[in-house]
């Protein structure tokens, strides 16, 4: 486990966090019902392939989602995020069986002492590349 | 092709989302969290929060209310079997909290034309009940041209 964030003590540049994570079927039914996306491209092979797409996806929403996670567990109680953007710009396909295997790495990329703020940049890898562009988190810590 | 003329609409509030305990729970192990101030409101009050907070991108589920408006506006012309979620933000003055009643407002901020697509900004400011800020989302839809590659 990483140690809990201490705002003093962050340097630009810093690896917080890294975490593996696997993105399956049931993670994927599990989002639809908790954020109420029920687009079938996320559940239905045959639909999505109907629309062009090689197969299941998981939604951009909960790429962006678990790699939050990553660095609100790192953040835990020293802070509250003010701000998170990201682009989707790689969709990842879902296979049935063996899911699919993302790396999330949280960088400190800038520090505002004044307003105490973090900026967090979170690149999320699936198959060998950058899913989510301009993933950034803006932490403000007590 | 998205009307250009939306841009600036705003549409009517939308009704009051009461913000769940266990909807909060249930959204944060969807996004794999295990951050204690998701699920132990003793945590979250720890902390300074009233109950458990949500994880950052939980006002999608309140958004989600204002997009249904736009796909519903028939003068917009946005057809949801063409539309791919281009990018995503949220700026909060405060986190969500467990018991939070909000209300979303829409404005269409921008409609773009780019290579025979249409960039559709929507922007989703969310105030809870004595009408405070809470949290504005920012979604670009992208609807794919029916001749664009």
């Amino acid at each position: 486990m990483s140690q809990a964030a201490v705002f003093d003590q962050l340097v630009v540049g810093e690896v917080v966090a890294e975490r593996e994570l696997l993105l399956t079927r049931d993670s994927l039914v599990r989002y639809a019902g908790a954020s109420g996306d029920f687009n079938p491209i996320h559940y239905r092979d045959d639909f999505a392939q109907s629309v062009g797409l090689p197969g299941v996806l998981a939604h951009g929403m909960l790429t962006m989602g678990v790699a939050g996670s990553v660095a609100t567990e790192w953040l835990g109680a020293a802070g509250w995020v003010q701000d998170f953007q990201s682009r989707f710009t790689r969709p990842v396909p879902v296979d049935a069986q063996a899911g699919a295997a993302i790396t999330v790495t949280a960088t400190v990329g800038a520090l505002d002492s004044e307003a105490r703020t973090a900026r967090i940049d979170l690149k999320v890898v699936f198959d060998g590349s950058t899913v989510l562009g301009k993933a950034q988190l803006v932490a403000a810590f007590a | 092709m998205v009307n250009p003329d939306i841009q600036g609409r705003v549409y009517p509030e939308t009704a009051p989302y009461l913000v769940g305990r266990e909807k909060v729970r249930e959204f944060a192990r969807a996004v794999q969290s295990e951050s204690p101030l998701h699920f132990d409101p003793a945590a979250a009050r720890a902390a300074g929060f009233s109950d458990v907070i949500a994880p950052p991108t939980f006002a999608v589920t309140v958004q989600e209310s204002t997009l249904a408006q736009l796909l519903a506006d028939d003068e917009a012309g946005v057809d949801f079997s063409r539309v791919v979620h281009g990018d995503q933000r949220f700026s909060y003055s405060r986190p969500i909290v467990a018991g939070d009643e909000l209300t979303a407002t829409l404005t269409i901020t921008a409609v773009k034309q780019l290579r025979g697509h249409s960039m559709v900004t929507a922007s989703s400011e969310i105030v809870d009940e004595s009408g405070a800020h809470v949290v504005t989302a920012i979604s670009t839809l992208v609807v794919r041209g029916e001749d664009a590659a």
